[in-house]
């Protein structure tokens, strides 16, 4: 019988919620790692009880956990990530040069083909990959010996790269985006990028054609249409319908076109899904309200979906990596927040229910549909 | 046998209860020959407590044995003769930081 998968890492540990079809009953299970920040969890495609954690604390550093039972049991794996050559530096906030320090990793992302293959997006922000489970991991040192690397700069959160997109149609093509360097594309495997980022405005960049500087918050792509991606930037809703050639901005009538995440449902590639925060200087919602809104038009006009959610004194964030999507029939989407809910839907937003109350503090969400 | 004491996290990661016991060259106890024997034994606990290439402790990991703070000593200087001798245990510590 077909169900779903919920991973959800948090400031304390991670848990797994796992439900049937109907997505009403659900069996909570953690936490996994107590106490430790599960900055993300992702399970194979390919092999849908190979899933992988990124747990990390600041007594103790990383780790990375691989469990080939869905989660029951657990085995820690490599943790070593060691950039490649002399690393050099990247601009530190106050604009000195800074050497390049391994911190944590962000978000891992299992290969589209085989279950022992992932890729890891770290701070500071470089991408590794290991070919052998997790055992081992190996820079792809193109992305971070770009000419541009040098003058990359962190964001508040850190230098941290948190997007990690693999192009099933275009063979060797992967995106990914770092905060706050911006957007880069690959079409060799990873062996060279190239930024891409014409179109973005950041209003702290005074050059409107700087190459780099944006603090692209998160990016989606629907898998059956590679073209076209969206992003939610520190502010503007953006979109490209070349790969990333071009943005334009989608924000349209959204209340505040601040956020963290964006994702698209799974079977109606026009239709996305942000959560406006308030502004880059107060992470909350808007009006103590939890709104999620939605496109059905590829951006620019937005509905408000409240169903469900709290409409007044409700002040959480929903952080870039904490909103993700099933594959059934009727499209999932689930979301956590920096209050420790996670909330789901299983008619595509139109209402909405906690799954929890009361997590730690949730850093990233991803669904498994069952088969 | 030397006796190591973990804190708790690394307990759970390398699936112990209680003090480590390693076996250790008594002529050459010092922090180095300790931990080089521990993360044999236990080997996920390779870089929790020491970086994996420079080998220097972890910023927020302490050393402690006797009642003595050992954490800035020499990395190859001699534990204290009771640790060797496995009367005394020889302690990791996470520093009181963070939440």
């Amino acid at each position: 019988m077909s169900g779903v998968r919920v991973l959800v890492g948090t400031r304390k540990g991670a848990f797994i919620l796992t439900s049937d079809a109907k997505r009403k009953q659900w069996d909570v299970n953690g936490p996994h790692f107590g106490g430790w920040e599960i900055y993300h969890l992702k399970g194979s495609p390919v092999e849908q009880d190979r899933l992988y954690a990124s747990q990390s604390n600041g007594w103790f550093g990383q780790l990375i956990q691989r469990s080939n039972d869905g989660g029951k049991t657990w085995e820690p794996v490599g943790n070593q990530f060691v950039y490649d050559g002399v690393p050099g530096t990247h601009l530190w906030y106050d604009g000195t040069p800074h050497p390049w320090e391994f911190k944590r990793v962000w978000h891992l992302e299992p290969s589209l083909t085989d279950p022992d293959t992932v890729y890891a997006g770290v701070e500071d922000a470089a991408i590794f990959r290991t070919t052998d489970g997790g055992l081992t991991w190996q820079e792809l040192s193109g992305l971070r010996n770009h000419d541009s690397a040098q003058h990359w700069q962190p964001g508040a959160g850190g230098m941290c790269l948190h997007t990690i997109i693999l192009d099933a149609n275009n063979k060797g093509r992967m995106f990914v985006a770092i905060s706050a360097a911006g957007a880069f594309r690959s079409d060799n495997d990873g062996k060279t990028w190239r930024p891409i980022n014409h179109g973005l405005r950041s209003e702290q960049i005074p050059d409107p054609n700087a190459e780099v500087g944006h603090c692209v918050h998160r990016i989606a792509m629907h898998p059956k249409r590679p073209g076209v991606l969206f992003m939610q930037k520190h502010w503007d809703v953006m979109r490209s319908d070349d790969a990333g050639e071009s943005w334009r901005e989608v924000s349209g009538n959204l209340p505040t076109d601040f956020g963290f995440p964006i994702d698209i449902h799974a079977h109606e590639p026009d239709t996305i899904y942000v959560v406006p925060i308030k502004s880059d200087s107060e992470h909350y919602t808007p009006d103590g309200k939890l709104r999620v809104y939605r496109s059905r038009t590829g951006g620019n006009e937005w509905e408000a979906l409240t169903k469900g959610l709290p409409q007044s004194n409700c002040y959480v964030n929903v952080l870039r990596d904490a909103m993700s999507v099933d594959s059934l029939d009727s499209c999932g989407v689930y979301f956590g927040t920096t209050g420790g809910q996670v909330y789901a839907s299983s008619d595509a937003g139109d209402r909405w229910a906690p799954i929890v109350r009361d997590l730690p503090a949730v850093l990233s969400v991803e669904v498994q549909t069952l088969a | 046998m030397i006796r190591v004491i973990l804190p708790a996290h690394l307990r759970t990661l390398a699936r112990v209860n209680g003090e480590v016991q390693l076996d250790v060259d008594s002529r050459a106890v010092t922090q180095r020959s300790v931990l080089d024997a521990l993360e044999t034994t236990y080997p996920m606990l390779r870089g929790t407590i020491r970086d994996h290439l420079t080998q220097q402790r972890r910023a927020f990991v302490r050393f402690f044995a006797c009642e003595q703070d050992l954490s800035n000593e020499s990395p190859d200087a001699p534990l204290p003769n009771a640790v060797a001798l496995g009367t005394e245990p020889f302690l990791v510590v996470g520093a009181m930081a963070g939440g």
